[in-house]
């Protein structure tokens, strides 16, 4: 049992854990973006979930942390929150914000928080910089908005977890990054169709199942379902 | 990039030859990931670009998923999934080409061919690169086509010399109708 102080409360962690993950079980919330349960290796690009440590020089993504006995930890300091808002707001910057007509309205990760970190969701001070819009994914179930996606990189871990030859990958470079596919195997090959974990993980509906052509627009598929769940965590 | 090749190819025939060889020389490396750039450059070097085809003859060899070999390639500047064309366009985006309007160059060169840098018109006749500086700053802004360097060049030169290759391609295809016709 490790013994730490998270912002003044005396906290007992099992080892294992990362600091995020300890910081999130007792009801301290960290903002972050790009971290899921049971990474063994978290990439840490969204550099949101900053934290200070008593003796560490900086703000440390606490992510990437593992708790020490005896560690000082603040979580709520004008230097963590001030970059956790230029994080954010540079995310905006790069999202398209249409909220009204997104699957994720009212449960995106954005929106929550932008709400928490009291940051509007239009950014007036940094210029607009969408990514083209003409990219396709060319996959034969999923469809993917580049525009949307925040490139978090959760549809591509969850697609490395549980297949074998993982269909989703990052592609290009820089500010130019998407999701990429590339394949022609026919779709019922593909795991995708019964599989849908992309979608189900994605924060902000960036990547989402095809509809069938006789589908309402406003269906709530199997996979949007499944999101309510893993929104918690 | 644009990944679809469905579009009326008469170049079909090429890329199956083109397959056939790959399989055959794709055979000598072992099937471990690490030999996943040294093949696709061997590939490029050979063939000149890489094809979704050869990419997913990759994949299958390394056991890897065509998407991975795309990610990997696609990161790469020195990778072009496109057929080289018979005329390269290559317009200089470095930094003294960029300060004066480098992009409006490229982006002209891209609206009159209508086809974005790294790609090749459906006829192969041209193909668009941006490179990062070719050396002759003080000649900026340029663009260095099919080894020669337009210097100082104006949106409105784009025009002048793609003309230029149409009437060249003109002139070409009346000589061989006339030697038709006079033999």
């Amino acid at each position: 049992m490790i013994q730490l102080t998270i912002d003044g409360t005396k906290i007992v962690a099992q080892p294992g854990k990362n600091l995020l993950q300890v910081c999130l079980e007792n009801d301290v919330y960290v903002p972050h973006l790009c971290h899921m349960e049971g990474m063994e290796d978290p990439p840490a690009s969204c550099r949101l979930c900053l934290v200070e440590i008593e003796g560490v020089n900086g703000t440390v993504a606490s992510c990437r942390i593992a708790p020490r006995d005896g560690m000082v930890v603040t979580t709520q300091s004008q230097a963590v929150r001030q970059l956790q808002r230029s994080a954010l707001q540079l995310l905006l910057s790069a999202h398209r914000v249409d909220c009204r007509n997104c699957a994720s309205n009212k449960r995106c990760a954005l929106q929550q928080m932008a709400k928490f970190l009291k940051v509007p969701l239009k950014v007036k001070h940094l210029d607009h910089l969408l990514d083209e819009t003409d990219y396709q994914l060319n996959h034969p179930v999923l469809e993917y908005d580049p525009g949307k996606c925040v490139l978090c990189g959760k549809c591509i871990y969850v697609c490395t977890r549980q297949q074998a030859h993982p269909v989703l990958t990052f592609a290009r470079r820089g500010f130019e990054t998407v999701i990429g596919f590339m394949g022609s195997t026919p779709p019922s090959e593909l795991p995708c169709l019964d599989c849908l974990a992309c979608s189900a993980i994605c924060p902000v509906s960036a990547i989402y199942p095809k509809k069938p052509e006789a589908a309402s627009s406003h269906s709530p598929g199997p996979a949007d379902q499944r999101l309510n769940g893993v929104g918690k965590q | 990039m644009n990944m679809n090749h469905s579009r009326a190819d008469p170049w079909i025939a090429e890329e199956e030859a083109m397959l056939e060889e790959l399989a055959s020389s794709i055979s000598v490396y072992d099937s471990h990931r690490n030999n996943l750039i040294p093949m696709l450059q061997a590939i490029q070097k050979d063939h000149g670009y890489l094809s979704a085809s050869a990419m997913e003859m990759v994949a299958g060899h390394l056991d890897i998923s065509p998407s991975e070999v795309y990610g990997v390639a696609s990161f790469y500047n020195q990778f072009r999934f496109h057929p080289p064309g018979k005329h390269r366009i290559k317009v200089c985006l470095g930094t003294a080409c960029h300060v004066v309007g480098g992009d409006i160059i490229l982006e002209n060169f891209e609206r009159k061919l209508g086809i974005k840098d790294g790609e090749t018109t459906a006829d192969r006749e041209f193909s668009i690169e941006r490179v990062a500086c070719v050396g002759c700053c003080a000649l900026a802004p340029v663009a260095v086509v099919d080894e020669v360097v337009e210097a100082h060049i104006a949106p409105s030169r784009v025009e002048g010399i793609l003309f230029n290759f149409e009437l060249e391609r003109d002139q070409r295809d009346k000589e061989a109708q006339d030697s038709e016709s006079a033999s």
